[in-house]
């Protein structure tokens, strides 16, 4: 949870803080004037993806106007309210960078055209000595389906190589691979629209309120309508301090205590038979894996009072209409996907998922982390959700892109397993795109040795990331809203980004760079796009008759229809935002259960390191924090992490409210500021990782990652803490002032006898020196 | 249309200062937020609350009452304004008199500054910035009669500070058993005060 930023700004006074300050300015300092047009779009930041309008004047965007959007209502969180900022920002990249004296040197000018020779001359010359595999795209999802798409293409057709992954691997891919396991298909299956109608909300390991806001007003319909909500979370956030029932279990024993809630339910004779028997398959694994699991069992686990768990069960198994949701608190574990699939099977138990006002939802993180993961740039998949390694599948593609099957390389390494292949040599040279590296891996020095072994590490990114610092060359890319294409959201809508200005100095927009990289790289007539809108159509042809089918979609009828719902198969379907309500998307219609047993974090606490580390967003800062800290407004809030500390744990440590300690683990240490609060537990400790350098905590997590999708675990590891002394002097640049008799206002601005005259400037003149 | 009102409700803010943000935006203000967001006490809990300018209705608006240059005005929707910047001497009784702590002086300008309800959006039909960005909904726009039909909750429009009270136009959302909010102390000298959080079974073990 956020902190008061006067812990980082003790001398601020609220009496006097217009918060006004920090750079860049709002629109207002420019540009004194009603906009000459609203151009629609959407946020740039997390996955909810609230529309909201640019107000443009003169072709410079100068600020934000609410729109009235289906699934924000106008909302918009403080990061989407400054986003707009990004676009004129003076740290924007405006010519390409390259490392002329080699990997000492410095980062100097470069025209595009020394910049791209130099990479395609690189990677050939790399290529045909060590293999099309020398070279990988690590790539992210917190841009457009088109730019995603054509990464993935670039890959495989351009480069050719098999190694191209992204972040979202990072982000929910254990999620993804459960809902694939269990329905066949990896979306939400309900629209959050239907929120308001369900009567139970079951929220696992997602601090909604931070890493959502804007989605808390269906939370709230719902509570409005007598709907109960629970909250399994080892901190009291925001969404905990309110929820009717709070379960403050020890990070990594999700599954006991969902296990217990489903024996309970079982007991009480909660489950819905007829659901189960036509619907589903395996039940009776399920049920006999869950029977160990008491209430007991899970209080001796989780740490939460057994009569707490039977109350959580009891709420939940009563409820006709209940909703599961989780997000990256259970998904980043070393059992991830069982996580995802305990949840999956609370709510086929209970006979939900299908029903309107009921299931389970994923909660994705990042922009397009939905799009993201179906259009094709993930290690072992083709657009359309397609496998790399089924011959049907991988002809179907190969028709679109014109080349023959054979040519489209097999499945490469995971993001996560990347990193190991870059450290020992394999892979030579990599293209980072939309990612941050040194601020999102676990156990950051082994990256950091790991991209130091490249040559060349080529970043496209549009500030100077702590990856892009350690890069050969650096190419300056587009602002979301500098380009045009569609995301898609949580919920499985594809919405259009619209464009509302130019990239600054010398940046093109990213699709421009990869496509004259290609050509340059002798594959120009595989990329012979002449807009997004060129890439979008192929996109759809691309991905017609996969799992997620967007060759229906057009903008026209996103525009017409505010979003579509994929899949979405003719230009007269409408989309499909609830799905499963009579079929599952695996061949025999049929849902499968997962028996699954509590397995512990890869990393439990020990007597040298005696408490859980756990990290997580919070609501200033959007992922590595890249773009958000440099948003003044936002970094002055959270300009640097804290350690969250139970009272009982700072006592035992000998910390106080505000102190510096250190956090150390196996892997390293930090100093931080320590905020002691009971609003965690007392065996657990938090510290949030939008931070580079010394303030990253991934130079303490854990790189073990869950043995079938490598997302690692980011949210529990064994750590111990130590008080180095009290807090420093703030070093904050504020704009406020506090009241003092030199700079109190007069009542006249000038004391009696003085004029505006000489005096005046005379006195000025001594006071100078 | 006429002039609607807010209503805050505190146990749905999550401490985003999207309001805060979202107010620097709006043209009223151009880049300087006139709304507070703090922290209820963080070593005890994450709780937040907004603060807006109450627009007090009975008695009517202190901080205008207070003004020796009459530079506080009222609008006949009865929306107090921030002082006009012509008549604003700085001298600050404004700030000493509201009792919520609302106006803020800005030292180079030499002139109070507040909330005024978004007059420029309200007055056409919109709503102010920060009820539109708010996500949770903890700020909300519009009449008591929309408010009691969609919403749980007491919305109370007055305070009592010890023995004084006021009555205002933006409401406050309470637990739906309390039908007004007690400040202060009481006639008899009591501190006046929720009461607290009663002593549970501990939730963790």
């Amino acid at each position: 949870m956020s902190v008061n930023k006067d812990i980082f700004d003790p001398a601020r006074d609220a009496n006097y803080d217009f918060q006004s300050a920090g750079k860049p300015e709002t629109g207002w300092v420019k540009s004194d004037q009603l906009p000459d047009t609203l151009v629609p779009t959407h946020c740039c930041f997390c996955g909810v993806q609230c529309g909201m309008y640019l107000r443009v004047s003169n072709g410079q965007v100068t600020g934000v106007e609410p729109r009235d959007y289906p699934h924000n209502r106008g909302a918009l969180c403080p990061k989407g309210i400054v986003a707009y900022q990004q676009v004129n920002h003076p740290d924007r990249l405006r010519y390409p960078l390259i490392r002329r004296g080699g990997k000492g040197g410095k980062l100097e000018r470069a025209s595009w055209d020394e910049a791209l020779d130099y990479i395609a001359n690189r990677w050939q010359a790399l290529q045909q000595q060590h293999g099309k595999d020398s070279v990988a795209i690590y790539s992210g999802s917190s841009m457009t389906n088109e730019k995603c798409y054509l990464m993935g293409k670039f890959a495989r057709v351009g480069l050719r190589t098999r190694h191209i992954d992204y972040n979202g691997r990072l982000c929910m891919s254990s999620a993804g691979v459960a809902y694939a396991k269990a329905f066949g298909l990896d979306r939400a299956p309900f629209p959050m629209t239907d929120i308001p109608e369900t009567n139970c909300i079951l929220v696992a390991g997602s601090n909604v309120a931070e890493c959502f806001p804007v989605m808390m007003q269906w939370l709230w319909r719902a509570r409005d309508n007598g709907a109960q909500l629970i909250v399994m979370d080892p901190r009291e956030t925001p969404t905990a301090r309110t929820a009717d029932l709070w379960l403050p279990l020890r990070p990594g024993t999700d599954v006991a205590i969902l296990n217990a809630i489903m024996r309970h339910i079982i007991v009480e004779g909660l489950t819905d038979e007829d659901y189960i028997a036509t619907r589903t398959r395996d039940w009776e694994k399920v049920k006999a894996a869950v029977e160990p699991y008491t209430p007991e069992m899970a209080e001796r686990i989780a740490g939460v009072p057994a009569k707490r768990i039977i109350a959580a069960a009891e709420i939940f198994g009563r409820a006709s209409r209940s909703m599961v949701m989780h997000a990256r608190g259970i998904e980043h574990s070393t059992h991830g996907v069982d996580n995802c699939l305990a949840c999956i099977n609370l709510s086929l138990a209970r006979g939900q998922v299908g029903k309107q006002g009921g299931g389970v939802m994923m909660i994705t993180g990042q922009g397009n982390g939905q799009g993201g993961r179906e259009v094709g740039q993930k290690a072992n998949q083709l657009p359309g959700y397609r496998h790399i390694d089924v011959l049907e599948e991988r002809q179907e593609v190969a028709e679109v892109w014109g080349v023959p099957e054979n040519e489209i390389p097999g499945e490469g390494a995971a993001a996560t397993e990347m990193v190991k292949l870059m450290a020992s040599g394999e892979i030579k040279s990599c293209l980072v795109i939309c990612s941050n590296l040194m601020v999102s891996l676990p156990d950051n020095a082994v990256v950091a040795r790991a991209l130091d072994n490249l040559d060349p590490l080529v970043v496209i990114d549009f500030f100077m990331s702590e990856t892009a610092e350690r890069a050969d060359v650096v190419l300056p890319g587009s602002v979301w809203c500098e380009d045009e294409g569609t995301t898609t959201n949580l919920e499985g809508r594809v919405i259009k980004i619209n464009r509302a200005a130019d990239p600054p100095g010398e940046a093109r927009r990213d699709w421009e760079i990869v496509s004259e990289l290609a050509r340059r790289l002798g594959r120009g007539q595989f990329f012979d796009f002449h807009s997004s809108r060129d890439i979008f159509d192929e996109l759809r042809r691309a991905s017609k008759g996969g799992i997620a089918d967007y060759s229906g979609i057009t903008w026209e009828k996103i525009d017409r229809q505010s979003g579509v719902f994929w899949p979405c198969k003719t230009e007269d379907d409408s989309g499909s935002p609830r799905l499963f309500s009579e079929r599952f998307a695996h061949k025999d219609g049929l849902a499968r259960f997962h028996p699954i047993t509590y397995t512990p974090a890869a990393e439990e606490p020990n007597e040298a390191f005696p408490l859980r580390l756990t990290t997580g967003r919070v609501v200033y800062h959007y992922l590595s924090g890249n773009q958000t800290r440099r948003l003044g407004f936002l970094n002055g809030q959270a300009p640097e992490p804290w350690v969250e500390i139970h009272p009982t744990a700072a006592a035992r440590f000998g910390i106080a409210h505000d102190d510096r300690v250190r956090v150390r683990t196996p892997r390293g240490q930090m100093e931080l500021k320590a905020v002691v609060a009971p609003t965690i537990r007392p065996d657990t400790i938090f510290i949030p990782f939008h931070y580079g350098h010394q303030h990253a905590v991934n130079q303490l997590t854990n790189p073990a990652v869950e043995p079938t999708v490598k997302i690692p675990e980011y949210k529990v590891c064994a750590a111990t803490l130590e008080r180095i002394g009290s807090p420093l002097p703030s070093t904050q640049q504020h704009a406020t002032e506090n009241l003092t008799p030199a700079n109190a206002p007069r009542m006249f601005p000038y004391t009696i006898g003085e004029t505006k005259g000489p005096a005046a400037i005379l006195r000025k003149a001594d006071d100078a020196h | 249309m006429p002039i609607d009102t807010l209503f805050v409700d505190p146990s749905r803010c999550i401490g985003c200062r999207a309001c805060e943000a979202a107010c620097r935006e709006c043209d009223s203000h151009k880049g300087e937020s006139m709304i507070m967001v703090d922290f209820i006490d963080r070593g005890l809990t994450v709780a937040t609350q907004p603060t807006v300018c109450m627009h007090c209705e009975s008695p009517v608006a202190p901080c205008a009452q207070v003004c020796p240059v009459l530079a506080i005005l009222i609008t006949p929707e009865g929306v107090v304004q921030q002082a006009d910047a012509s008549r604003c001497i700085a001298c600050r009784n404004c700030v000493y008199a509201c009792p919520f702590g609302v106006p803020k002086i800005d030292l180079n300008a030499r002139l109070m500054k507040k909330c005024n309800l978004c007059y420029d959006r309200t007055s056409q039909d919109l709503q102010p910035w920060c009820a539109q960005a708010c996500p949770t909904d903890a700020l909300w726009y519009g009449t008591y009669e929309q408010f009691t039909h969609e919403r749980n909750g007491a919305a109370v429009r007055q305070t009592d500070f010890g023995t004084q009270t006021v009555r205002t136009r933006v409401y406050h959302v309470l637990p739906a058993d309390e039908s007004r909010l007690r400040v202060g102390i009481d006639e008899a000298g009591a501190v006046l005060s929720g009461e607290g959080a009663q002593q549970e079974e501990p939730w963790i073990l």
